[in-house]
């Protein structure tokens, strides 16, 4: 781990008209770390992801990704937008893995994860084709290539797009909740396939209701409660000595569930 | 613009004449759309009868009529009638045939989609306590098919309004013919067809609200 | 020579007009091609403002939808005839009915842009979103082809729209394919044949446009969703 951070987050706040969602996040992720946010529903934790790629723009704070500011710029004291431009370049960056998996149904498993290498990242048709074998390879799915999404199970599809976005080489990958709409069967496949990346060294950010594989998987777990950080540390600290009474309450819902085998771990 | 002076007062001369003619227009398009709603429901019976002899030909005069232009029908009923010694229609009620055959054939989709729409269980319903099949009609499927039907409706009779303007071309004299009269003798060309325009937009619009209120007071009962 | 081809019957007559006819039919195709042209690349332009403009670029686009939606088209095009020639812009009544309808069917293309573009889900927009797509480029390689599909009936049924508006050009006096047949009429009197013989042209040219349509569509059924 170098000395620079990833992505540094200061402050960072957002509302949706008259709701603050974001109340002053300050969050560090270093290189090849993972950071697991957990949190109710309605805690800002998938807001506050959006907001890192740029889906949501915050109004306030900052957010650096290896110590540039996302989406906006300083001149002379005032925030302007960077352009649309710099802000697909930005978002080039930093993968994303949806809850939805929004695989494009219009094209097949291999052209959705070379769309952004020929597009975005100017790669050729023939390099582009070779890196998508590569990485449908890694998550599993390399003869699946050429089905469409409709041809493929819910944990296929979203293991398409975690290789849609795994093979952009972002700096870093966030994750949205990207098993709570898979059917229970389906969910150790996918959570396998991120082990897999985070044993590989790469930089994640993920929002999880998955708390065993949280717990399993994390370097660093963050309790977000009404758009604060109410608690954060190591797994073991987070989730064996929790100290803040919302996060007991938050943990006691999940009891019953860490009997549950979870095939990641 | 190009040095033109605006005066209104030719449109304030003519206001009873611009009055009359969109009333006329309304009118017109308000007895097209009656006959062709039974015009249009008789066809969409004939559709969905499952009897070829009655569904063909029906299907054939709605495929026509959507491929043939409106202006072409005016004229053809308006000119050719009096061919076959057809000749007891003034120009107006020549125009109400063309118009009526035209909505005809659209409000027969609309019914056809209406009709199926319907969900089965209110027939069954209705089976079930023992009425009749043109009661099943009439009490239920009729009164279902109008409101899920009501805003297509709705869309047509503006479509009609403004297909009225057409019977300018045989001198009827609604809204466009009398605007078209105005420019010629007076040459205020913008105040004419600004008026002309605004008139048909104001009309159209208020039929939406108008109808609006209707599906919300009908909506409000299913 | 045969009976059913001397002079006075209708197929001697049509023969004889040939040449009015088939101009008066080239006019109506080279006038519906280029409304559909106009209509067709202003509709994609203005329905993208429709969907994803600034705020007042919405409106202002919503406000001229909404204007052409609810004046007659013939209304537009005597406007437009008489206007421009009011303004000492010297167009031809071709040129006038071709921008009269194409402005009107401009409306209707933009209109369905928004809602065959509104129906993609928001999931699409995001994830084309983050994996770094410009806008241009979420638009044509993601959005594009998943509306492209719901857009087509409409727009075939707006080309329809568009063949049978071009006869409204004849009552400023283009003589497109129903005022020549009108004025082969006003030679020979045989008012009813020659207006099924015009009515009979546009049901092949839409017959063709929605057969076309159809193969379209049947083309792009691929696009399984």
């Amino acid at each position: 781990m170098t000395d620079q951070p990833l992505l540094q987050a200061t402050a960072v706040h957002k509302s949706f008209g008259d709701v603050e969602v974001l109340k002053g996040i300050d969050l560090t992720v270093r290189q090849g770390q993972v950071v697991s946010l957990i949190g109710a529903s309605g805690s800002g934790k998938t807001t506050f992801l959006r907001c890192v790629n740029l889906l949501e723009e915050h109004d306030g704070g900052e957010i650096l990704l290896d110590g540039d500011p996302i989406g906006y710029r300083d001149i002379g004291g005032k925030r302007r937008r960077l352009s649309e431009a710099k802000v697909s370049a930005q978002r080039a960056r930093i993968g994303m893995v949806f809850q939805q998996f929004n695989l494009f149904p219009h094209l097949t498993a291999g052209d959705n994860v070379m769309l952004g290498l020929t597009k975005v990242l100017g790669k050729s048709k023939a390099e582009a084709r070779e890196i998508a074998g590569h990485w449908l390879g890694r998550v599993g799915l390399a003869e699946r290539r050429d089905h469409y999404p409709y041809q493929l199970s819910g944990g296929q599809q979203q293991r398409v797009a975690i290789a849609r976005a795994v093979a952009m080489q972002p700096r870093l990958l966030l994750f949205d909740e990207v098993t709570s709409a898979l059917d229970p069967e389906l969910v150790a496949e996918v959570l396998g396939v991120m082990h897999a990346l985070a044993d590989a060294g790469m930089t994640m950010l993920l929002v999880s209701h998955e708390m065993l594989f949280v717990r399993d998987v994390s370097h660093h777990v963050v309790f977000l409660d009404k758009g604060r950080i109410a608690q954060q540390g190591r797994p073991a600290d987070v989730f064996d000595n929790p100290e803040n009474e919302r996060l007991r309450s938050f943990l006691g819902r999940f009891h019953g569930l860490f009997g549950r085998a979870s095939a990641a771990s | 613009m190009i040095d033109y002076h605006f005066d209104w007062s030719v449109i304030a001369r003519n206001s009873d004449k611009l009055i009359d003619a969109l009333i006329l227009g309304l009118w017109l398009a308000v007895v097209s759309l009656a006959i062709g709603s039974v015009i249009g429901l008789l066809a969409a019976y004939a559709r969905v009868s499952g009897k070829w002899w009655l569904s063909r030909p029906v299907w054939l005069y709605v495929e026509f009529i959507r491929c043939t232009p409106l202006l072409l029908l005016i004229f053809l009923i308006y000119f050719g009638l009096p061919e076959f010694d057809i000749s007891f229609l003034n120009k107006t009620q020549s125009f109400v045939v063309s118009l009526s055959l035209y909505a005809g054939a659209y409000m027969s989709e609309v019914f056809r989609a209406g009709l199926a729409s319907i969900p089965k269980q209110y027939v069954e319903a209705a089976k079930a306590i023992g009425l009749r099949p043109w009661q099943r009609q009439a009490y239920v499927i009729l009164p279902v098919m109008f409101r899920i039907t009501l805003p297509s409706i709705s869309n047509n009779l503006i479509s009609l309004f403004k297909d009225t303007s057409l019977a300018a071309a045989i001198a009827v004299p609604e809204l466009t013919f009398t605007a078209r009269q105005i420019n010629a003798n007076t040459f205020r060309v913008m105040e004419v067809w600004l008026t002309a325009s605004a008139l048909y937009l104001v009309t159209a619009y208020l039929i939406a609200i108008l109808l609006r209120l209707l599906e919300r007071r009908y909506a409000a009962i299913r | 020579m045969e009976t059913w081809m001397a002079p006075g019957t209708f197929f001697f007559e049509a023969w004889q007009a040939r040449q009015g006819l088939l101009t008066g039919l080239g006019v109506t195709l080279l006038s519906s091609a280029f409304s559909i042209v106009m209509a067709t690349v202003c509709g994609l332009l203005m329905g993208v403002a429709l969907a994803y403009g600034w705020w007042w670029l919405r409106l202002l686009a919503r406000l001229y939808v909404d204007l052409m939606r609810g004046i007659p088209v013939l209304v537009l095009i005597l406007f437009t005839y008489y206007g421009l020639a009011l303004f000492g812009i010297n167009v031809a009544a071709f040129w006038a009915g071709v921008i009269a309808l194409g402005a009107f069917a401009t409306a209707h293309v933009a209109e369905n842009f928004r809602g065959a573009v509104e129906s993609v889900p928001a999931g699409q927009m995001e994830a084309a979103k983050a994996i770094g797509l410009t806008f241009p480029r979420r638009l044509y390689y993601v959005i594009l082809p998943q509306a492209f599909r719901r857009m087509l009936p409409p727009w075939v049924n707006t080309g329809l729209e568009i063949v049978k508006g071009t006869t409204l050009l004849s009552i400023i006096g283009v003589v497109e394919l129903l005022l020549a047949s009108q004025q082969v009429m006003a030679r020979n009197y045989m008012i009813v044949d020659f207006y099924l013989l015009a009515m009979v042209m546009y049901l092949i040219i839409n017959f063709s446009i929605a057969q076309l349509g159809a193969l379209l569509e049947r083309r792009f059924s691929y696009l399984r969703y």
